[in-house]
């Protein structure tokens, strides 16, 4: 069935919803990169001497690393001295104590985008630390995590407040010369979560941040550890939209999870930063290092992205799987309209005995659209019967779009059973006719469609974040027929 | 009595080739009306294009559905304003749940009509008792639309639809095909059902077979995209006896 075009194309072309920007003053170090800025960063933030020296060490190594280019992506060179590596908003001085002394500016900036902060943490029981640009702006719920044992705060506070542990955990699963945007990561890094789950405990609730990039020309770098105690279970949700611009950002977090003896940790990502115009103008260069260390036995992380944002998005939540009879899950929706590139995936490494992943991978591109799949299972000549289960399906919307998919298996162990799907297909024009024959619109049929096709991932993910991901589905894929 | 389908000199092309050609039919609501004809004959493509699909192109002709052009309104439109088609090969929609896809069906006809959004007790009570009807199991509910369902499986969920959904127009494309005789008996009591004074039925057929279960007021025969001769039930039988073969000639004639 020829749809015809013109629909299409309207459709196709709708606006970025979230496409606005709060007016606060930004306090903002001028652009480039140096080992003055890196000391200027450090001491705004007031951090101890240890500190200044490892973002050095990384900007020392990142000095003689290059970007990667094996990325199925394209771009035009990021001018490093171009970016301003630190915005924070200007009322850091006399930071607010609670939600009656934040910026009613940004709790309007929640408002619009739908995370009415206070009635979503009261009501659904979720403490928020939300990142507002770099620095943490508010934190709450902090009174009952802290009765469970459970540290939940800004990255800041942390170095301030628990040095130990973040000297003991930081670049443990990340090291600081990874790769060229983790380096750079560790040099530069502003702000971000941390949390500590001790022993045993079985953390009261999902614990949420909402990042927003907003300063111009920033780039974000997040910083985000979670360590689980022996025994402990935590969920965390994060997710972030951004306001519309002109210049390309640069947003290259890290995030780093730590899973001791019998811990869980489930990790949900809902991405939606903004993606460009229709003409690939604008929108973030999302270039994420993710990774999990099932560091003990039995222990179990679990990645789950809906990721629908970002102009580029290279990204690969990857799970080391060192304890034995440990698990790592990975759960991936992602989305490219118009001009989007993404090259996503992730890593399992299996180390330790009977460990098992799974991978379940759902991509649909629409518009001129190019996306690729990239997977590594590395089973080690000690993983005994270690098991991986691969799924990677592609969804295509219009002519124009792209799918590839790149997965490598690295087997050393011959007892290890490794099994791999994958499939792609166009969006039914028989499913669309089908269902508007039914009196379904258009575009209400390709949502079905695809949160059909997303039906195994959206389940892994919390239920308020799911209803959530589903709609920003629909939002993404607007009438992107073709 | 002002008819509910008014087809007039209707001509239709697929990729450039011209398979209608010139057709003329009328249906009153209240009637059942069977199409018949030889593999190529245009009936599935009428069908097609009663219902919307947009690969076929009309080049001439108009058609009236209770007296406005159908040929103007979207798909999604005329499916709202009565006009169903049950597929001759049902689409799977892997993931998407059987009931969600009708009940959002149905209540997209319900907003047309100017009634209120149907809730999910009475809608449950209303697809269980269809479902019955067509000797459905529950399970089928909760299943991805027509995944995994097996021919039989499918037609039935067709009826089961239609059923619910009420429309004023049904057509049938090739409801009979790859159905065994038990399953036959249940579509056909299924469509029987849904005889009402004010809605017609018109099935596009290959086979006698199903005529013999759902008794149609008229037969016409379709060939080389025209009706070529048109009678009661009694045309069907003598197809049955004779093929298509003589009317065949005498459309070329």
């Amino acid at each position: 069935m020829a749809t015809k075009s013109t629909d299409v194309e309207t459709l196709v072309k709708s606006k970025y919803r979230h496409g606005f920007y709060t007016d606060i003053e930004a306090d903002t170090v001028p652009p480039g990169l140096s080992e003055e800025v890196i000391a200027m960063i450090s001491a705004k933030k007031d951090e101890p001497e240890w500190m200044l020296e490892w973002r050095l060490q990384a900007y020392r190594h990142w000095l003689k690393m290059r970007e990667p280019d094996w990325a199925h992506v394209q771009h035009p060179p990021i001018d490093f001295q171009a970016i301003s590596y630190f915005s924070a908003p200007k009322s850091d001085a006399d930071r607010p104590k609670s939600l009656d002394e934040v910026d009613p500016k940004l709790l309007e900036t929640y408002d619009k985008l739908g995370i009415p902060l206070h009635e979503r943490a009261r009501l659904a029981g979720v403490a928020v630390d939300a990142v507002f640009d770099s620095v943490s702006v508010t934190t709450t719920f902090k009174e009952k995590l802290s009765e469970a044992g459970v540290i939940f705060c800004s990255f800041s506070e942390a170095i301030q407040e628990h040095p130990e542990l973040v000297r003991r955990y930081l670049g443990s699963v990340v090291p600081r010369r990874d790769n060229f945007f983790a380096a750079l990561n560790s040099a530069v890094f502003t702000d971000g979560s941390f949390v500590y789950v001790p022993k045993g405990v079985r953390c009261p609730m999902e614990l949420s941040t909402y990042f927003r990039i907003n300063a111009a020309n920033t780039g974000q770098f997040e910083r985000t550890l979670i360590v689980a105690e022996e025994g402990s279970h935590v969920s965390y949700l994060e997710g972030c939209t951004a306001p519309m611009r002109d210049e390309n950002q640069l947003h290259a977090a890290v995030v780093e999870l730590v899973a001791m003896k019998d811990a869980e940790i489930k990790y949900s990502t809902v991405q939606n930063w903004y993606p460009g115009d229709e003409n690939g103008k604008g929108g973030i260069y999302n270039f994420v290092t993710k990774r999990g260390d099932c560091r003990g036995d039995d222990s179990k992380i679990s990645w789950t992205q809906v990721e629908t944002g970002s102009a580029i998005t290279w990204k690969y939540p990857s799970c080391v799987l060192r304890g034995d009879r440990s698990v790592g899950e990975f759960y991936s929706v992602a989305v490219t309209n118009n001009l989007q590139q993404a090259d996503t995936g992730t890593k399992m490494i299996h180390i330790g005995k009977d460990t098992s992943s799974t991978i379940v991978s759902k991509g649909i591109s629409a518009g001129r659209a190019q996306q690729a799949y990239r997977g590594l299972v590395r089973v080690m000549p000690g993983a005994q019967k270690a098991r991986n289960y691969t799924q990677c399906d592609s969804l295509l919307i219009g002519k124009e779009c792209g799918a590839h998919t790149f997965p490598y298996v690295e087997v050393k162990n011959p007892s290890a059973q490794v099994e791999h799907e994958a499939t792609t297909s166009k969006i039914g024009e028989d499913q669309l006719f089908y269902c508007r024959q039914r009196g379904i619109s258009e575009e209400d049929a390709v949502n079905l469609i695809v949160n059909g096709f997303c039906k195994e991932v959206f389940k892994e993910l919390p239920m308020e974040f799911a209803v959530e991901a589903q709609a920003l589905l629909n939002v993404s894929l607007e009438g992107a027929v073709g | 009595m002002k008819p509910l389908l008014e087809i007039r000199n209707l001509h239709a092309t697929v990729d450039g080739t011209e398979i209608l050609r010139g057709l003329d039919l009328t249906v009153n609501a209240g009637e059942v009306h069977a199409i018949m004809g030889p593999n190529g004959s245009g009936k599935s493509t009428l069908a097609h294009v009663l219902a919307g699909r947009e690969d076929y192109e009309v080049t001439d002709g108009e058609v009236l559905y209770r007296g406005r052009d159908l040929l103007d309104m979207e798909p999604e439109d005329r499916a709202r304003e009565g006009v169903f088609l049950a597929f001759q090969y049902p689409v799977e929609i892997p993931g998407v749940n059987n009931a969600y896809l009708l009940k959002a069906a149905l209540n997209a006809v319900r907003t047309a009509r100017g009634e209120p959004e149907i809730d999910a007790i009475d809608f449950l009570k209303l697809v269980r008792s269809k479902m019955s009807l067509m000797q459905m199991d529950q399970s089928f509910l909760n299943r991805g639309v027509n995944e995994g369902f097996s021919g039989g499986e499918k037609k039935r969920n067709e009826i089961l639809q239609m059923s619910v959904l009420e429309p004023e127009l049904c057509l049938l494309d090739e409801t009979d095909s790859g159905l065994d005789i038990d399953a036959l008996k249940v579509v056909a009591g299924g469509v029987n059902s849904l005889r009402t004074p004010d809605r017609a039925i018109v099935m596009v057929t290959h086979y006698q077979r199903l005529l013999d279960y759902i008794e149609p007021d008229a037969v016409h025969v379709l060939s080389r995209g025209r009706i070529v001769r048109s009678g009661d039930k009694n045309l069907a039988l003598e197809l049955e006896e004779r093929g298509y073969d003589w009317l065949r000639e005498a459309a070329n004639a």
